[in-house]
């Protein structure tokens, strides 16, 4: 019971930062039809920011410019790339998000070379947490409440603030949206901002020893790369279905981690997606496109 | 991605009669220099040009998939595994109390994987359908273990026994490029084949509209499925050339990187990117440059000095990386039809002409 429950918190904890993950993410495809493939490298440069500038301006500065480096990184790849190729098919989009996927992986592993890879998580890394008869780490408390504080206050931007407003038109119709008066680069611009953000806060956690065990590496790249199957169980139009979907994969790779083995885990992952997608196609949440002939 | 359409009319039309000669002419010495070249190039070079063809093979089986029919899939390199993995069980030594094999002919081996890969394309199909994006990422996860699970342990690394194909003995370069040849020849023939014909115009027709494809009787449904099985089988072949290769089974060091992980399946699909999505020799010619860059650097600066020190030293992979990222980017840019696109524009002067 004891290890279950401990277990149980480690998943969630591990779900909220994939939750943040795939939220982004969603946030990127809903705003663009664009499946952001380069997702996972958005959080591994905003992570080599901050563990380049730590030794020198202390954690929190550099935990803040990292962030700030994901989300301006995000809005150059947008501004400068995507919109210049607003003709071109969502799918071309998506492999050219592979290209700078794989362009900004190779500049950042080979920075970080073959030293020991930093960790991220100062003030909450290797400090368990003891909470009546059970111990957890503390980096996956502090990443749930993290998460819960920035998922509540999104949801919240998305229901009632202008931004929210004029992001559901434009996922909603985009011609309308447009004739509403609703600046679509400025909407596109801003949920790739938001979305590489979310990525950097991300990246403060995925590297800790609580998390992976492994500091900011390649690895943690494969690691962010968890947030596509979440994406896809919520359904990959709904930012509650992503949320969602980070939580059911969180929670199925600590389980499976410890009740099975321990790579099994990354498998089982992508077992859930399967029998989602068989009987859901478009994820839990997802909206569904029918066309009558 | 429409100008794969353009290459099926222009047969038919044939174009000008001194272009068709060109052509005929151009492809009578293309295959002389091919079945010349391993009279004179060293064994090293051979092994690039056989891992350039395994290459080519995978992408053509994705540029059918990716750019006749437009899905999207992440999962080729799991087909890869797959045929591999059918291979090294089908032929494998039998008696050994360690290894699974059947102890088939080696071409029998080969056929039976090919044929599994196909199989389990179209088993895997119906969710690739269902979300056209992503058809499978399933290839993500750490596949060498579910093997383990089911019995067919892949976790020892093991020599490949008996690689003889029509008692040709593998290993030998220059033997095996002539095999590596016509296995490409072959895959490339039978993609040409089906692209002109009516399966090409059926997947080109569900790529371009699906709800127009149903109205003219193409089943959308059976469409998407057999193209991925025929994809898969594709991404088989070029996972038995792999494993002919590098010579033995071995697990991935992890789920992202190795020989059969995604960041293989980015690079097929990057392939087909830089040659020009949809596009057979573009996917050849991608497949040199993407599978063929990585293995031929290391040979052309074998001479200079290089200083390894601390890792961050610009080694071949990460100048390979370098350019095909880049390429990826520039290309969809400025150059949606890739490679195949540039030459068609460098040669167009001449095809005009009567």
């Amino acid at each position: 019971m004891q290890t279950f429950l401990q277990v149980l918190i480690n998943g969630t904890g591990k779900g909220a930062i994939f939750a943040l993950l795939a939220l982004g993410f969603v946030i990127i495809f809903k705003a663009t039809e664009v499946v952001n493939f380069a997702h996972g490298s958005l959080a591994l440069a905003g992570g080599y920011v901050v563990a380049v500038l730590k030794p020198m301006v202390g954690w929190w500065s550099a935990a803040v410019a990292g962030i700030a480096a994901a989300a301006l990184l995000a809005l150059v790849i947008e501004r400068i790339l995507l919109a210049r190729a607003r003709n071109a098919s969502d799918k071309s989009l998506a492999i050219l998000t592979i290209g700078i996927d794989v362009l900004l992986l190779t500049e950042v592993v080979r920075r970080l070379g073959t030293e020991a890879s930093p960790f991220l998580g100062d003030p909450y890394d290797v400090k368990p947490l003891t909470l009546g008869a059970v111990t957890v780490g503390r980096s996956e408390v502090v990443a749930l409440a993290v998460s819960v504080v920035l998922i509540t206050a999104f949801f919240a931007a998305f229901r009632f603030s202008p931004w929210g407003v004029a992001m559901r038109a434009q996922s909603e119709n985009r011609e309308a949206a447009a004739l509403m008066g609703i600046r679509s680069s400025r909407v596109t611009a801003s949920a790739w901002a938001v979305g590489g953000a979310l990525a950097g806060i991300a990246v403060l956690f995925l590297a800790t020893q609580d998390f992976s065990g492994g500091g900011l590496s390649q690895g943690t790249h494969g690691i962010a790369l968890a947030a596509f199957p979440a994406a896809i169980i919520g359904g990959l139009t709904s930012p509650a279905g992503a949320v969602l979907g980070g939580f059911v994969v969180g929670l199925t790779e600590a389980m499976t981690a410890q009740y099975v083995d321990l790579d099994f885990a990354k498998v089982a992952v992508y077992l859930v997606m399967l029998l989602v997608l068989v009987v859901r196609p478009s994820g839990l949440f997802g909206r569904v496109v029918q066309a009558r002939v | 991605m429409s100008d794969s359409n353009r290459t099926a009319g222009d047969v038919v039309r044939g174009g000008g009669r001194w272009w068709g000669i060109g052509r005929v002419a151009g492809a009578a010495l293309l295959i002389v220099v091919l079945l010349a070249l391993p009279l004179y190039l060293p064994g090293e070079w051979l092994k690039v040009g056989t891992w350039m063809m395994t290459g080519a093979v995978g992408a053509l089986g994705l540029t059918l998939l990716t750019g006749q029919a437009g899905q999207l899939s992440l999962a080729h390199a799991f087909f890869l595994l797959v045929g591999a993995v059918s291979y090294a069980v089908l032929s494998g030594p039998v008696g050994d109390p360690t290894y699974i094999g059947f102890g088939l002919p080696p071409i029998v081996g080969l056929l039976g994987a090919v044929l599994i890969s196909g199989l389990a394309g179209a088993a895997v199909a119906p969710v690739g359908r269902a979300l056209p994006v992503l058809a499978g990422s399933t290839s993500s996860g750490r596949l060498p273990q579910p093997f383990s699970i089911f019995g067919l342990s892949v976790d020892v690394s093991r020599q490949l026994s008996s690689l003889s194909v029509f008692g040709v003995p593998l290993g030998r370069d220059e033997r095996s490029w002539y095999l590596y040849l016509l296995l490409t020849a072959i895959a490339y023939l039978l993609a040409q084949g089906a692209v002109r014909g009516r399966p090409g115009r059926a997947w080109r027709a569900v790529r371009d509209n699906e709800t127009a494809a149903t109205v003219l009787g193409v089943s959308v449904v059976r469409v998407k499925a057999g193209v991925f099985a025929i994809s898969s089988a594709y991404a088989g072949l070029a996972g038995v050339m792999t494993a002919w290769w590098i010579g033995i089974m071995k697990p991935d060091e992890s789920e992202v990187a190795g020989t059969y992980g995604v960041t293989v399946s980015i690079a097929f699909l990057a392939m087909i990117v830089v040659g020009g999505l949809g596009s057979l020799p573009g996917a050849v010619l991608g497949a040199a440059v993407v599978f063929g860059l990585p293995v031929a650097l290391p040979l052309l600066t074998q001479n200079a000095s290089s200083d390894v020190g601390s890792g961050t030293a610009f080694s071949p992979i990460v100048i390979t990386n370098f350019t095909f990222g880049a390429m990826i980017v520039l290309i969809i840019l400025f150059e949606p039809s890739g490679l195949a696109g540039l030459c068609r524009r460098l040669l167009g002067p001449a095809r005009a002409r009567p």
